[in-house]
């Protein structure tokens, strides 16, 4: 087989008028343009490989930028506290005391997942934990945000059973804690479902490590896996449709994974880190070398040249062009000074870690790649990795928008018997997006490692950091994208205090975000409103709550034919604890306790669980947000915890009060008598809007009898509104749930059903 | 009875993790002879009644449709199995 000949750069300054297949590398006409502007010739088939990727919207954010830049705008002195490292890095990195850091960030794989759900979700997991590495940062936990299509669907028990199968293989594979997370079903994902993932990891302060390749005369080592023909869509055309190539014309665009060399490679860094033998580093996922040579040069010195001859292969067929694409798996890349590369060999020697040198840093600027001996790439690193196009794209208010806004859930007949509240009750218990999801959960380790101090179903996952002082963090992710299509700004707003309500609930101080912000195509003005409203929104909220966007994900292109999803930002926040063994626990553990309803029951079931299931409804305004409200709500669950004056605090928000309530008796069993005519009183308002509204800034709590009068005291100190709503009572096969005059059901018949719903469609 | 045989391997540019541990194991364990290993499936399935054009069509569907997973999966073969005792 005659080997691929790479175009050279001479080549390219000797035939300046070859047609390049650029448009089905995915660039537009202007771009290329661009890029023989910015290099004054046609770029080489390795420049264009390198160019196309890296200025797609998945690496270069050419659609999202403009908005982007807010969430670095929108930021107090005292959000800046605790930011160690913020958006731009592989990671955010959040300072939480003792000398201890965090890094946490969420990421999509909703494309890939869609194609090959195993190896889709897998990869996914894997690439989130590789920036978690890439920090400096022994990784702890995992957690999944899924969204799948209708339930009933014939083709959603494939993409189901491939996703949690994948994220329970690569995740348990590397001994990971999966602690949380969330699992939705609705239409509007059937042909995108949207498989996100987060990481989260530790580190001690001086153990922190930057994506620079800075040092004249440093090495640039490539160590990992071998690079093969995995993950390589657009290379495929410039091997096979413009060059007389011999060698393979269709490349797979999806990877395969392996956790145990991913595993092998977290403990090769961090062994790395801890003998000092690293001065940058770098993951390498979407984009591969091209990425990683491009960012490493854009962030340090400026420039680097590689041998692209010493990277070592799986397939020694592959082409230049596609050694710089592939997106193969379980790779990184690291600077190491000279004096330190034997050193840094004998520690990936000792884990059996495949390692070649592929070059080194330059003070030149220029990133210079050769291949058999030629110069194949010779560009400056810059415009590659960072100043690649920016667009304003445009927007416009969607016309459907203001009729939706219009059909509200307030003129749906409203059940007032309590026959009819109890099927209503249970129908929500048991639908797809309530439902019990231990059938998902249960794929998942949610204890390894031992320092699981909260996992699902519990509001927030919590970790403990420190096993000597207790030290932790507490993490939720929420998104409502229903919400989120009746008004994408105030969704996003919604998004976030959800999050920030669950990690509070925990105990736990809320501290940072992070967001994986999944859209419809930018091309459409109306989803580009959405987008921009948002942003807009997500950005105000946080600068409000004063908790800064550490870093994050854009997905677009999330449709199923023309039809976009709805706007799915998945915003994470991060908390401390100053003691995980302060932890409050989200459900009831003991009878005779009083319950409280904090927060005020407001009509609002526009968007609502109970709208959805119970009518298929979906339009009117999201339940209105104060921030306010949501950090008094905060302080005073905080407070009350430090006091030791809560035996358990659950947020209430999808299927309100009543879902909130079947939650904590089915947890653990115990029963509860609840009264709602106070509730309706001071309200002012119906059964139904008592049961299922989805007002926020509020949560049920449970204290012991001898504490009521302090805590009742230390609400009516702070002025948040308290009512005694109930009493935990029963336990055992005998334990129900009253609802007095209104109805009473078995505690076992509402776990029944809670638990039935996914294994019936995918056990 | 007679019996088709359908093998399938990973895709030759995808990673096989399961190839690559054995290959490890084949260099520790001194058998140097070998560069490589990719590990496949062989299924055996069961005719009742003599192998026609049909149910070698029908086998190299089901092997296309339900034993392979063509995205990261090939079928190499769908063949008869040569009865026991003839000569491979």
């Amino acid at each position: 087989m005659s080997r691929h000949i790479a175009d050279t750069v001479a080549n390219a300054i000797a035939t300046p008028e070859k047609e390049q297949p650029f448009a089905a590398l995915g660039l537009k006409p202007d771009e290329y343009a661009k890029i023989r502007e910015i290099l004054g010739r046609r770029p080489t088939s390795g420049e264009l490989a390198m160019y196309s990727v890296m200025w797609s919207e998945h690496c270069s954010y050419k659609s999202s930028k403009i908005y982007l830049r807010q969430f670095g705008q929108k930021v107090t002195p005292k959000m800046r506290e605790r930011l160690m490292v913020g958006m731009g890095e592989n990671a955010g990195v959040v300072d939480i005391g003792e000398g201890w850091a965090v890094t946490f960030k969420v990421e999509s794989h909703n494309h890939p997942s869609y194609i090959e759900p195993f190896q889709g979700a897998a990869t996914g997991v894997g690439g989130i934990v590789r920036d978690i590495i890439s920090m400096g940062a022994r990784p702890v936990a995992v957690m999944d945000q899924l969204r799948f299509g209708a339930i009933d669907h014939p083709d959603t028990a494939r993409v189901v059973h491939g996703v949690v199968g994948g994220i329970s293989f690569y995740g348990n594979c590397l001994g990971l804690p999966n602690i949380g997370g969330e699992t939705y079903f609705d239409a509007v994902y059937q042909g995108n479902p949207l498989v996100n993932a987060l990481a989260v990891g530790v580190l001690r302060h001086e153990d922190l490590h930057l994506a620079n390749a800075s040092g004249v005369g440093n090495k640039i080592v490539l160590f990992g896996a071998r690079t093969g023909g995995d993950g390589i869509g657009g290379a495929s055309i410039l091997a096979s449709d413009s060059f007389d190539s011999t060698g393979p014309t269709k490349r797979p665009a999806v990877q395969v994974g392996d956790p145990f060399a991913e595993k092998v490679l977290i403990e090769c860094c961090l062994e790395l880190y801890a003998g000092g033998l690293v001065e940058g580093i770098q993951d390498l996922g979407a984009a591969g070398i091209s990425c990683a040579t491009s960012e490493l040069a854009s962030n340090g010195d400026g420039g680097m040249f590689v041998e692209l001859d010493n990277v070592l292969l799986r397939d020694p067929t592959l082409t230049a062009e596609e050694i710089l694409m592939s997106e193969s798996q379980e790779r990184m890349m690291a600077v190491v000074r000279p004096d330190k590369l034997d050193a840094f060999l004998a520690v990936v020697a000792k884990w059996d870690v495949e390692t070649s040198v592929l070059g080194e840093v330059t003070g030149t600027g220029r990133l210079v790649i050769h291949h058999g001996g030629e110069e194949i790439v010779n560009v400056d690193p810059r415009t590659v990795a960072i100043d690649g196009p920016v667009y304003e794209r445009p927007v416009a208010y969607p016309a459907w928008i203001d009729a939706l806004k219009a059909d509200s859930a307030g003129a749906l007949p409203r059940a007032t018997d309590g026959t009819e509240l109890r099927e209503q009750f249970l129908s929500l218990v048991a639908s797809p997006n309530l439902a019990d999801k231990s059938y998902v959960t249960d794929q998942y380790d949610y204890y390894v490692m031992g320092n699981t101090a909260l996992a699902f179903p519990d509001d927030a996952g919590m970790i403990r950091v420190d096993e000597e002082s207790g030290l932790g963090f507490a993490i939720a992710t929420d998104a409502n994208g229903r919400y989120c299509q009746l008004d994408p700004y105030e969704g996003a707003r919604l998004a976030l205090a959800e999050a920030f309500r669950n990690v509070s609930m925990s105990g736990a101080v809320p501290a940072a975000v992070t967001d994986c912000l999944n859209f419809g195509s930018p091309e459409n003005p109306e989803v580009m409103w959405q987008f921009m409203r948002a942003v807009e929104g997500l950005g105000d909220a946080c600068l409000e709550l004063e908790i800064p966007v550490t870093g994050g994900n854009v997905s677009f292109y999330n449709q199923t034919g023309d039809q976009p999803i709805h706007p799915t930002p998945v915003v994470g926040v991060l908390g401390i604890i100053d003691d995980v063994e302060r932890r409050v626990p989200s459900a009831w553990q003991d009878e005779g306790n009083n319950i409280y309803l904090l927060g005020v029951t407001r009509t609002e079931l526009d968007g609502s669980a109970w709208a959805g299931t119970i009518h298929q409804h979906l339009g009117g305004l999201p339940p209105q947000l104060s921030l306010d409200d949501e950090k008094n709500l905060a302080h005073l669950v905080q407070g009350a915890a430090l006091e030791g004056l809560l035996m358990s605090a659950h947020d209430l928000s999808d299927g309100g009060l009543a879902q909130g309530l079947a939650e904590c008796v089915t947890r653990f069993g115990i029963g509860a008598r609840v009264w709602l005519d106070e509730i309706i009183e001071r309200d002012g308002m119906d059964l139904t809007s008592a049961l299922f509204s989805e007002s926020t800034a509020r949560a049920i709590v449970t204290v012991p009898r001898e504490d009521d009068v302090k805590f009742v005291g230390l609400c009516e100190a702070r002025g948040y509104p308290v009512l005694r709503i109930g009493v935990t009572d029963g336990t055992g096969p005998n334990a129900q749930l009253t609802v007095q005059d209104v109805f009473t059901v078995p505690v076992a018949e509402i776990r029944e059903r809670s638990n039935a719903t996914l294994p019936h469609y995918f056990g | 009875m007679p019996i088709i045989v359908v093998e399938v391997m990973p895709k030759a540019e995808l990673l096989d993790p399961a190839g690559k541990a054995v290959a490890g194991a084949l260099t520790r364990l001194g058998h140097s002879a070998f560069t490589n290993v990719r590990i496949g499936k062989r299924f055996e399935l069961t005719v009742d009644g003599p192998v026609t054009e049909s149910t070698l069509a029908e086998a190299k569907k089901i092997a296309e449709d339900m034993l392979s997973n063509q995205v990261i999966e090939d079928v190499i073969r769908v063949f008869e199995a040569p009865a026991p005792g003839a000569s491979a």
